[in-house]
């Protein structure tokens, strides 16, 4: 996080140090980072990881332990969450049963000190309304509605306060898969509308990847790596990364030379492998546990007869198509290398016509590049 | 299953339930009507007849009727006061560990009979109870036994745990997300609170209050120890005709009334306080 301390003054969120302790559980242990101006940042990680203890720590729900949040350079300590300039968009959405859609969505603007006029109040409800796609529904009781439109509801509420910050807990975890795309492309739209800092948080690594300008992964209460999805998906800097963000092949091994970028590990049945170390990843020593990860697509598949310099790879394994998926553009396969074990790989429709495509049972060669294989730290 | 099978098994599942509310409930309540008509045997008893003269007769036991009409509601609301906060601690504020116990010590008193437990507030409230105490530091001739004051203490504490249990379940499954969004969105807890807590708890707050009302509505007993014949209710009233002057007709017709103004006041209270809405809002738990 050391590259964003430049941004400082862009930043509508910074941690400081932040720890939060439950007992003897750290849910949030040690973490600095800061979310620039107008992006869409993302948490991410597996439950119990911190990613809803940090939002909660932002939204003034919780206290720190140790460190301290700042929101638009400001410190929030001891700042109670209703003078906070965030809004948050709750998992299960926490509509107010008792209200009508409108009454739910102008509940924030009410509570302002200086109230505006009936006729304000109104307007605002019902341009926040149509932000959302929902005009017309402002008379409805919240449990008439659909998942699908009080998560709208839920957005019209946090969104008509203007926040500095939208905060987002799972916001699409209840949504049925197709809804949950829409609301993908919606959100990204909402959010380069409004101009508002969002920051979500999820478990769902697509999601993440498909609308965050920024992602941090969380584990243990603490942040694996941050940054681009393109970054965390190209250079991961260890094996828990690149096996949460996207899908990975991995062969497991130790360290036995380091040449600059590139190392070359054994695994325990005494084959070498060749793979590049990842920008900002740890420093790698002899010996050290390590794994070697190839993504699906940077992985060929041929004929049984054909070699390397046939694939236009620098590595070439023999193994028995188990499965195969067809999803048009690609296609999947499970291959079983003896070496490695199970591999998937991921062809393109130009390669399948090429070849003619391989079936169950088929026997087939597989390689990749040396340059597209990282060597990862286990840890 | 079949519709037919189904259909035989609702039946014969609420058998019982309707077999006991047509021989407890309906049956008697027809017996009384039909008695409410008739008039007095020179003995006592009953004497079938059709005339209205019961019912001529009731202006003179107004004072019951009025009683009763006056302390149900202030018992009610006197439980209500008092009750909304302990329910509140137990529900929101009180920690895991101890709410189980504090929930019992609730009921506790019910493990003994009312009748002993009233008969020792004749006792508290009694001469030697806390007058006594009173006068050890220095106010002389207060006086609380068979007075009102000492009927509202009784039915506070005879029908709190009916105001407390309600009020409760209303609050603990409120969902804690909905005070911290009104507090993300900007209200103050005391604001959160008469928005969103209280509104939310209401159907509690009914369920309670129907339910000390209603059965103080045939309260016999606490008026009885309690407030020595100067406060009497309608059921000290029916005690007295059935029991004592055995003017079974009468008392029928004593009887029929409380029931209608029972009749009346519920339904008028249900359409007030669950008026307009409908749905899950209404549920009465």
């Amino acid at each position: 996080m050391t590259a964003n301390s430049a941004h400082l003054q862009d930043a509508d969120i910074e941690f400081h140090g932040v720890s939060k302790h439950f007992g003897d559980v750290k849910a949030v242990d040690n973490v600095s980072l800061s979310v620039a101006r107008g992006s869409f940042f993302s948490f991410l990680g597996p439950s119990g990881c911190g990613k809803t203890t940090s939002l909660r720590l932002i939204a003034g729900f919780e206290q720190p332990t140790h460190g301290d949040v700042y929101i638009g350079g400001e410190a929030m300590i001891g700042v109670p969450p209703h003078k906070r300039p965030v809004n948050m968009v709750f998992q299960s959405y926490a509509l107010f049963p008792h209200m009508s859609v409108a009454d739910n969505i102008g509940y924030g603007l009410r509570q302002r000190s200086s109230k505006p006029s009936k006729t304000e109040l109104r307007k605002q409800i019902d341009e926040s309304l149509e932000m959302v796609r929902m005009s017309g529904y402002g008379n409805r009781r919240v449990w008439e509605m659909s998942g699908g439109q009080q998560q709208r509801v839920a957005l019209a509420r946090a969104l008509i306060n203007r926040p500095t910050v939208l905060l987002l807990d799972e916001p699409l975890a209840a949504l049925d898969r197709k809804l949950r795309r829409d609301m993908q492309i919606e959100l990204q739209t909402l959010q380069r509308d409004v101009g508002i800092t969002f920051i979500l948080v999820t478990h769902d690594q697509e999601e993440a990847l498909s609308m965050s300008s920024n992602i941090c992964i969380m584990r243990d209460g603490r942040i694996e790596q941050s940054g681009s999805p393109r970054e965390l998906y190209d250079q991961p800097i260890n094996r828990y990364v690149a096996d949460f963000v996207g899908k990975t092949n991995f062969v497991a091994g130790s360290v036995t030379q380091i040449n600059g970028q590139t190392v070359c590990m054994k695994t325990g049945n005494g084959r070498s492998f060749f793979g590049m170390k990842t920008a900002g990843s740890p420093e790698l020593d002899v010996g050290a546990r390590v794994s070697l990860a190839i993504r699906p697509e940077l992985t060929v598949v041929g004929s049984k007869a054909s070699n390397a310099e046939d694939l236009n790879t620098d590595t070439a394994f023999q193994g028995k198509i188990r499965n195969q998926i067809f999803l048009g553009e690609h296609t999947e396969y499970l291959i079983d290398v003896e070496e490695i074990g199970d591999v998937l790989v991921l062809s393109p429709k130009s390669i399948e016509s090429a070849s003619g495509g391989f079936d169950p049972g088929e026997y087939v060669t597989i390689g990749w590049k040396n340059d597209q294989a990282h060597v990862l730290k286990d840890s | 299953m079949g519709n037919k099978k189904g259909s035989w098994l609702t039946a014969a599942l609420l058998a019982p339930t309707t077999l006991w509310f047509l021989i407890m409930l309906v049956f008697p309540l027809i017996v009384v009507v039909i008695y409410s008509f008739g008039e007095r045997a020179p003995v006592g008893g009953y004497v079938a007849s059709l005339t209205l003269e019961q019912y001529a007769n009731l202006p003179s036991r107004l004072k019951a009727f009025t009683n009763t009409m006056t302390f149900a509601p202030l018992g009610a609301l006197m439980c209500l006061i008092i009750a909304y906060p302990l329910a509140y601690y137990l529900a929101v504020k009180v920690s895991q560990r101890w709410k189980l116990l504090l929930l019992v010590l609730v009921i506790l008193p019910f493990w003994t009979s009312m009748l002993i437990r009233t008969y020792a507030w004749i006792f508290i409230l009694g001469g030697r109870g806390i007058p006594t105490l009173l006068e050890i530091i220095g106010i002389e001739g207060v006086r609380l036994i068979n007075t009102p004051f000492a009927v509202v203490v009784g039915i506070v504490y005879g029908y709190l745990p009916l105001m407390v249990f309600p009020i409760y379940v209303s609050l603990d499954k409120l969902d804690k997300r909905l005070l911290e969004a009104a507090s993300d969105l900007g209200s103050t807890p005391f604001r959160s609170f008469v928005q969103i807590t209280l509104p939310l708890s209401m159907p509690g707050v009914a369920t309670g209050c129907m339910l000390v009302f209603i059965l103080l509505m045939g309260e016999f007993l606490i008026p009885a120890f309690l407030g020595g014949g100067k406060v009497f209710f309608i059921g000290n009233a029916l005690v007295d005709l059935f029991l004592q002057s055995r003017n079974w007709p009468f008392g029928s017709a004593v009887a029929v009334m409380l029931v209608i103004i029972m009749l009346v006041t519920v339904s008028l209270y249900m359409r007030f306080t669950m008026g307009g809405k409908s749905g899950r809002d209404t549920s009465i738990m």
